[in-house]
Formats: C-alpha cells, structure tokens, sequence
C-alpha cells in the first residue's frame, strides 16, 4: 500500500490531472445553464452528498488507510460536526460558512480526546471501542437533559442558505460549490500531509509501528493527532451535510452511517486519495439506486418485502475483500501497470 | 428493598442473556483470536428461523433444537466459506468482512421477514414463583438454561478428546498439528459452537425484547462489555462477567443514569476495560514477544 501511495503521489503529471479533475467537477452546474430539467436541482443535491461522503471517507481513510488505525465509530465525529453547526447556526446566529472550522476544531478535540484511550487498543479492539461509540451515540444525542440545544428525538430544523452576493445560481447549485471548494481544500492539506515528514510517519506507524517507533517517531502523538484530524475532517462533512440538508436528527447517525464510509472506503481504495472521491460517489449513487434495485430483485426472485440497501452493501463488501481488496483505484491503477509493461 | 431485589433479579436475566452472547464471543476469540461483529445478527436471524418454525405449527422444543442445529451448521459453513480464505489477512480485511456478514444477516432477516415487529414466544410461563412477585418463572427459566448450557460446554471441554483437541489448537495452534489434531476444523468448530451459543441467545432474549431484525444491536454491545469484564479469553469469566455486567446495568440505569443512557454505560465499560484492564477480571495477561 505504501508503493501505491508513493506512486502516484510523486508523479509529474499528478498535479495537471487532479487540475483537470477538479475544473470538470466545477463545471458540471452549468449543465443546468443549458440544460433546463426540473430534476436538475436534485442532481445537484446528489452532487452535493457525493461530495460530503467523500469528505468523510476521506477522513476515515486518513486514519485506516494511512494510519493502520480501524474505526467504526465515525458516524459520532460525522454527528459531533452535524450538531455543532446546527446549534451554532440556530441559537448562535452565526452564518453557516463560519461553523465549518467550528466543527473542524470541536471534531478534532473529540477525536483527539478519544485517540488517547485509542492508543492503547490495537486491532480488533479498536473496532470494538468505536462500534460501541456509533452505537452509543443516537441515545446519547437524544437525551433530554440536552435535549433543548439538540432537539430531542425531533432534531432541528433549519435554514437552506442563499447564494451570496447576487450570484446568478440556485440554492443548490451554490451549496454544491461550496460543498465542492470545501473538498478540493481538505484533499489539498491531505495530500500536502500525505506527502510530507507527518504523512511518512503515519505510514511508517502503520507498517510497523515499534519500527517506527525506533526511528525517532513519536507514535502516541502521531496516532492521537491522527485520529483528531481524521475526525475533524470527518466533522466538517458532518457540519457539510447538517447545512445542505437543513435537518439533524439523531436517527441520520447509527452504525449503519460508519458502515457506508467503510463500504465507500473499500469501494473506492483503502490508501487511496481518489479512492475516496469513487467512494463518496458510490455510496450515494447506491443509496439512490436501492429501491429500483430493490424494485427489480423482488421481480425477479419473486420475493415479499423490500431488499434493504444493506443487502448489497454487505454483498459487495465481501466480493471486493475476495476479489478487489484494494478496491476501484487499486484495480485501476494495476490495470494500468499492467498495460504500462507491455508496452 | 422490593425494588431492588426486582431489580437485582432482572439483572440476572438480562446478565444470562448476555452471558450467552459473551460466550458466543469468547468461543471464537480463543479458537481464532477474532472479534466477531455479526454475532448478534447471526443470532437474530437464527432466532427468526425459530419463529418460522413455530409459527408453522412445529413444538417450541423441537423448533428450539432444530435451530440449534441449524445455526451450528451454518456457522461451521460460514467459518469454511467465508473466513478460511481469510486466515492470514490484515485485521482491517477481517472486521470488514465481518461487518459485512452483519449488513447482509440483518438485509436477509428484513427481506425475509419483513421489519415489523413480531411476537416471539416463551417456554416458561409468565407466573411468579415466590408469590411475591420478586420472581417469575420466566426469569428462572433463562438463567438456568445458561447455566446449564455453561455445564455441558465444560463438560465438553474438559472431559471430551474433542474438546482437548479444540483447546489445542487455541493454544498452540502448531504443536496440536504435529500431534495430529485438525486445527483448521477446530476452529471451524468453534464458529459452530458460537452460532448455536448465539441461537439460544437470540431463542430466550427475543420473548423480552420482541423479535426484530435490530434487536440484537443493544445485547452485542452488552455481550462484548460482560465479554471484556470477564476476560475474553476465558468462558467462565465471561458468564460470570455477562451477570455482572447485567445486574450492573440494572442497577446503575434505576438508580443512577435512567434509562435513556444504558448504551453510553456499555460503552464507557468497554473502554474502562479495555483501558484499566484489558485481560479482564479472570483473564490472563498474555505478554507477547516481540
């Protein structure tokens, strides 16, 4: 996994791809501009998921990917950023761009507060600690001695923002830019992480951590500080998402929200930067597509109630561990060395 | 005091129940050093294989060891299938894996049985014994079949060739195959013992909590914090840390925290334990060499 990370990160054209990447992402509302759909505002709004999934598997697979570290628990860090931009914007009045770095920075505490008991586990046992923290948390969040900031059961509700200074877009469409400028922003300081001093030592910490240990790493600070930030960006999706849906519940943050990071994290490549993007893209695209998938498997096997999207999420999860384990970008990129040799 | 004998007595149903779910955990922890995440919605479904039985007519007894039977087998196939392959993966492969057993467990038992709530029924009758209504039957009847699940299961380990074999190949997985014994069976069997474990888990808690394919979350949680009070290496010690953690949990969610928060005391027991003294109460420290 380190040879991948080392390949593509160091090679020259890297940086006119992800420009070319990034620039078509951008472009993709003025379809709108030309193409007038009524459904066009919800394919911004996928847009938008896509993008906040990714973020959070970009977060998570700061932590597995690059650090070693297993979490089941990022639904709670994804809830903490959710909360506080939702309580921020309600009772503060604060505009909704200034609670990102809010949520960044609460998350990152939280992360790095729950990192510390974290050092300790190794493996299982962290997966363990973190499942039963994304358990935990929607009866926590439902509590009724907090209840007043968070809204209970109910959740709260809130303002869908405007477009800024006249700009010409909708509401979505502007969401989706700054769903967009926020993901392009923390890829950056990953990959600038990634490749530097901090990133070779989180790899080396996850390779072999007494190793690294010996090579004058400091693996407790590294591996708190990774999972704060791994946190905080996670967070930052979760405030991401608090805004573009205007509504947190506590329901939106079970176990079954960690396991679809995990699932975009394997589908897209454990390791992998543009894994993550694949990722975010695949979640939202099978949550969208689970009823007509549902709709055609109870045809097809004549079966009597719907086929939960957890069905394929499962399946496909266990199909890539056999098949493809390090996921899209991994097979892409060996699809790619293998053409690369016979030329 | 009436109260908090009541109290104490549903905490020992609820600690037998989890007692079971615990050794369903330490049964595979011990034979392959894993912690199984699906064992609670391999439980679950088992249980609905229950329910399909008696509701078409077959005597709860017979419907209660057939699904033993059945899930016995299935997680034997399940440890040949899925998991051999797998023996010398990362641990991250082998958690997704097992997150993956229980989305697909949980999707089949919704797409099979729907997500409504079902009624499930109970072999012991509802009557209080005492006449003091401290007791019921019901809650006699729970613990005792896990105690007596916990006898045979010592029996088999100490007193049966299979069992020795199996505690063979736990320990030193190497010297049992130089003398013989087919460790990658042994293990398989493990998986086995921990699905029939689970089914009886899923079989008594079902009538309590009603059966739904989300029942099982809360318990797992339960199972793992009475697994690691216990020491998860040890099968004694997780029965006896499943009661603990039980009546704890009874005790602490009416007297202390409400019931609202029962879920954040599991979780705070998981990582106390993991943190302060992660061999458990009867565990032993094992010291690894590097």
């Amino acid at each position: 996994m380190a040879a991948l990370a080392r390949s593509w990160a160091t090679k020259p054209g890297i940086g006119l791809v992800a420009s070319v990447f990034w620039i078509g992402l951008a472009a993709l509302p003025l379809i709108g501009s030309v193409w007038e759909s009524p459904s066009f505002d919800y394919y911004m709004f996928m847009g938008q998921s896509m993008l906040i999934y990714a973020i959070s598997v970009l977060g998570l697979n700061l932590l597995i990917g690059f650090n070693g570290q297993i979490s089941l628990g990022h639904s709670a860090f994804f809830a903490v950023g959710a909360y506080t931009a939702a309580i921020l914007m309600n009772f503060g009045g604060i505009p909704y761009w200034a609670t990102l770095p809010v949520a960044a920075v609460v998350c990152f505490g939280a992360g790095f507060l729950f990192g510390f008991p974290a050092l300790k586990l190794e493996g299982h046992y962290l997966a363990l600690a973190t499942f039963t923290l994304a358990i935990a948390v929607p009866q926590l969040l439902k509590h009724k001695s907090i209840a007043g900031w968070t809204g209970g059961v109910g959740g709260l509700l809130l303002d869908k923002p405007d477009p800024p200074f006249g700009l010409p877009l909708t509401a979505d469409q502007w969401l989706y830019y700054l769903c967009l400028a926020v993901a392009m922003v923390l890829f950056w300081i990953v990959f600038n992480m990634l490749r530097g001093r901090s990133g070779r030592a989180m790899m080396a910490i996850r390779d072999h951590a007494m190793a690294a240990g010996t090579m004058g790493i400091d693996t407790a600070l590294y591996k708190t500080a990774t999972f704060g930030i791994s946190a905080g960006i996670t967070g930052v999706a979760g405030a991401l998402s608090a805004i573009t849906i205007a509504y947190v519940a506590p329901d939106s943050f079970t176990l079954q929200l960690s396991i679809s990071f995990l699932v975009g994290l394997v589908v897209g490549g454990i390791a992998s930067l543009p894994g993550c993007m694949i990722g975010g893209a695949f979640i939202v695209l099978v949550q969208n597509s689970s009823q007509s998938i549902s709709d055609w498997m109870k045809d097809t096997f004549s079966l009597r109630y719907d086929v939960p999207a957890w069905a394929i999420y499962g399946t496909l999860l266990l199909l890539l561990m056999f098949f493809l384990p390090n996921g899209i970008a991994g097979g892409l990129a060996a699809i790619r060395s293998r053409l690369g040799r016979k030329s | 005091m009436e109260f908090f004998v009541q109290q104490i007595a549903s905490g020992m149903t609820s600690g037998a129940i989890y007692a079971c779910v615990a050794l369903g955990l330490v049964m595979i922890y011990v034979s392959t050093d894993h912690i199984n995440f699906a064992q609670g919605e391999m439980a679950m479904f088992a249980t609905y294989l229950a329910w399909a039985m008696i509701d078409a007519g077959v005597p709860y007894w017979v419907a209660f060891g057939s699904t033993i039977l059945v899930a016995f087998f299935s997680g034997l196939l399940i440890q040949r299938v899925i998991l051999k392959p797998l023996e010398t993966a990362p641990v991250l492969a082998l958690v997704v894996c097992f997150i993956a057993l229980l989305s697909i467990f949980n999707a089949l038992a919704g797409m099979i049985w729907s997500f409504t709530i079902k009624q499930f029924p109970s072999p012991f009758p509802r009557i209080d014994i005492f006449g003091n209504g401290l007791v019921s039957a019901q809650q006699i009847g729970v613990v005792a079949v896990t105690l007596v699940m916990l006898a045979i299961l010592t029996v088999f380990f100490r007193y049966t060739t299979l069992g020795l074999a199996m505690r063979a190949a736990a320990q030193n997985a190497t010297s049992a195959r130089l003398m013989g014994v087919r460790v990658s069976w042994m293990l398989a069997l493990g998986w086995g013992l921990a699905s029939g474990i689970g089914a009886i888990a899923g079989m008594l808690v079902a009538p309590i909590v009603f059966l739904d394919p989300n029942m099982m979350t809360g318990i797992l949680v339960y199972g793992f914090a009475g697994a690691l009070v216990g020491g998860i290496a040890n099968p004694l010690g997780a029965v006896a840390g499943g009661f603990i953690v039980g009546v704890l949990e009874n005790l602490v969610g009416s007297y202390i925290i409400g019931n609202e928060l029962k879920l954040s005391f599991a979780l705070i027991m998981v990582v106390g334990v993991l943190l302060l003294k992660p061999a458990g109460i009867f565990g032993r420290v094992i010291v690894r060499r590097v």
